[in-house]
């Protein structure tokens, strides 16, 4: 199968004052046309991050990219000036954000932003930009008579439907969904859920679904790639992570969600937080929390491992 | 819409009984005599005392206040100028288009320099531009406004012999005047778009434009300029306001016939029509000022439209400005 975009080494950091944050430290995974990957992690564990870095939107001039390569169908994102990004942003790859209450510009109606992008990368007639914004409407689940009402009309699931809308107007062959459902309540989460479900098999595009909820990526991805501190520590398909985690930290995951077979008294948390960004340990960086580290983790840096075909880990212990 | 407009207008009805008692009290306990002032030191004490029976002075104050506002509210009458004779409001509405023209000329330099200026300064924060134009701003708000008017003057009129000094008969002798009123609502509007582009340009949906591909320029002048003008329009607002008020001590320096002039010289003379009269047409003046930025307010922001509609059906006063 072709890889539609394949990030190698992804390296981003901040500055802020005098200290360097390394919010990226050489992520890398590829994903195939129609397929979904799930980037989790806790948070500050650089999941946004690496998404603006593949958008190349990293504010500026605090965060930089460091190193490393974005091949989207081969070509470098990272090379291309912001005029020549702006062709691909919002046309072939696309960016949900986290926050539906403030993603949207407050005074220009939803129709309007939803065929901003139409006007930008179509040579749709303005009449047909505003057919064509009243049809992705409809298919979010949003009525096409609420064309030109404001986002402080409408409530936060729908605000979020409008943000797909806005992303999907141009049928990007990439949508990156930045916690899409996080801010959202549970029974909007499962419909909003669904109905990015259904459009991404309809249009087949391919997703990367950032996420801390591990039930999210069940429902929708078909890989998964953990992160942590800002490095992939396990990545492979979601019935290898979600059936033989290996990783400590997985593991620790897992141990901490509530299984709904089990009787559990008591859910076992990871103990301890995640290093300082601005000071990193040479070695693993899960090693203070690890369960299973011993000195030796602390001073050697860890190396990606296949255990098996298609499932990485950055383990010494384990590989 | 329209019920809120009126609702704001009848609201203005107590704003300026309010404020026509105050000056009128204030006025009353002044020290000095205006009818000694209008007969002049040489006027036998009987004669002043007759005058002073004729203009209603020696009336009771509450006796004074009451047929003031009857007259003021049934005949639309201001009274007449003690200094002239003339109708108070003749004489008001001869001087006020000089300041009405001050007053806009100024304004407008002010925003075409003032949010230009902001705009850049803030998507190049702590550029050389930013912090010369910060600078600048500070200067232009610290100035006395007469001594920069005196200063103009020296320079373009004495040194140079490029522009008059004094006088208001034609745009040569507007510019020195507009500049010396317009610097300090510059500086202000340039402080005021600058602190609310920062803010609006660190918004997500500023972060949502970008990810459409949307040009810079267009991000900001679209998308960051219509959210940010909106504290930009009260400051203008308010400036516009003030100034309409007379710009005293710049009318002074270029001795401009304007508004400001007349209400200092009649303070000077005890002209108690006039002042009252001045006063509160400078407080109807910024009344309509206020309820056109309100209003204004509507047109930037779909969120205070909505909020005003919505007023008219529940008939509470969902917003106060």
């Amino acid at each position: 199968m072709e890889k539609l975009i394949e990030v190698k080494d992804l390296r981003i950091e901040f500055a802020s004052g005098k200290k360097i944050v390394k919010a990226v430290n050489g992520v890398s995974f590829s994903l195939e046309k129609g397929k979904t990957i799930g980037l989790v992690g806790e948070t500050g564990a650089g999941k946004t991050t690496t998404a603006l870095g593949i958008m190349n939107l990293v504010p500026a001039p605090a965060g930089r990219i460091r190193g490393g390569e974005v091949l989207f169908k081969g070509e470098d994102l990272l090379t291309k000036t912001q005029q020549e990004m702006r062709q691909t942003r919002g046309n072939r790859i696309s960016m949900i954000f986290q926050d539906p209450m403030t993603s949207l510009n407050p005074v220009f109606t939803v129709g309007d932003q939803i065929a901003e992008g139409l006007h930008l990368h179509t040579k749709l007639s303005a009449l047909e930009a505003t057919v064509k914004a009243q049809d992705m409407m409809e298919r979010v689940g949003i009525p096409a008579a609420r064309y030109n009402e404001y986002p402080h009309q409408f409530s936060g699931g729908m605000k979020q439907r409008v943000i797909i809308a806005i992303a999907l107007a141009c049928s990007p062959e990439l949508l990156i969904a930045d916690e899409p459902t996080t801010a959202l309540d549970v029974t909007i989460q499962a419909q909003v859920l669904d109905m990015m479900r259904n459009i991404r098999n309809k249009l087949n595009t391919s997703m990367i679904m950032i996420t801390h909820d591990l039930g999210v990526v069940k429902e929708i991805c078909d890989q998964v790639a953990v992160m942590y501190a800002g490095q992939i520590i396990e990545s492979g398909s979601l019935k290898q992570i979600y059936k033989n985690p290996q990783h400590p930290y997985t593991e620790g995951l897992f141990k901490s969600l509530p299984k709904i077979n089990e009787n559990t008294e008591r859910l076992i948390p990871i103990k301890g937080i995640m290093p300082d960004p601005t000071n990193l340990p040479e070695g693993c960086s899960f090693a203070s929390r690890c369960p299973i580290a011993d000195k030796s983790c602390v001073n050697i840096r860890q190396l990606s491992k296949e255990i098996e075909k298609g499932h990485f880990i950055r383990c010494m212990k384990r590989s | 819409m329209l019920k809120y407009i009126l609702k704001r207008l009848v609201m203005m009805i107590p704003v300026l009984i309010g404020v026509s008692f105050v000056v009128f009290t204030m006025m009353y306990f002044t020290p000095g005599d205006p009818a000694r002032i209008i007969l002049g030191e040489s006027a036998k004490e009987h004669e002043v005392e007759a005058f002073r029976d004729e203009l209603g002075l020696n009336d009771p104050f509450l006796l004074q206040y009451g047929n003031y506002l009857k007259n003021l509210t049934l005949k639309g009458d201001l009274g007449t100028s003690y200094s002239t004779g003339k109708p108070v409001t003749e004489e008001i509405v001869n001087r006020f288009p000089t300041t009405m023209l001050l007053a806009a000329m100024s304004i407008l330099l002010a925003a075409l320099i003032g949010i230009p200026v902001g705009i850049i300064a803030a998507t190049k924060q702590y550029s050389v531009f930013d912090n010369v134009g910060t600078i600048l701003s500070l200067v232009g708000v610290s100035m006395p406004n007469f001594w920069q008017g005196l200063v103009l003057i020296i320079i373009f009129s004495v040194m140079l012999g490029w522009l008059p000094a004094s006088g208001f008969y034609g745009p040569l002798y507007w510019i020195l005047p507009a500049i010396t009123v317009g610097t300090s609502s510059a500086a202000t509007i340039m402080r005021m778009t600058r602190s609310s582009m920062l803010e609006v340009i660190r918004q997500d949906y500023i972060r949502t434009a970008r990810a459409k591909g949307q040009s810079e320029k267009k991000v900001i002048m679209k998308h960051a300029l219509s959210n940010a003008l909106i504290p930009v329009i009260t400051v203008v607002g308010l400036s516009l306001g003030i100034l309409l008020g007379g710009a005293v001590l710049t009318e002074s320096v270029f001795s401009i016939p304007g508004l400001g002039k007349l209400m200092i010289d009649s303070i000077k003379q005890k002209n108690y029509p006039m002042v009252q009269g001045g006063v509160l047409f400078i407080a109807i003046i910024f009344c309509f000022i206020n309820l056109a930025v309100d209003l204004l307010y509507a047109f930037v922001d779909p969120r205070i439209k909505s909020q005003y509609k919505s007023m008219r059906k529940t008939g509470k006063r969902a917003v106060k400005m």
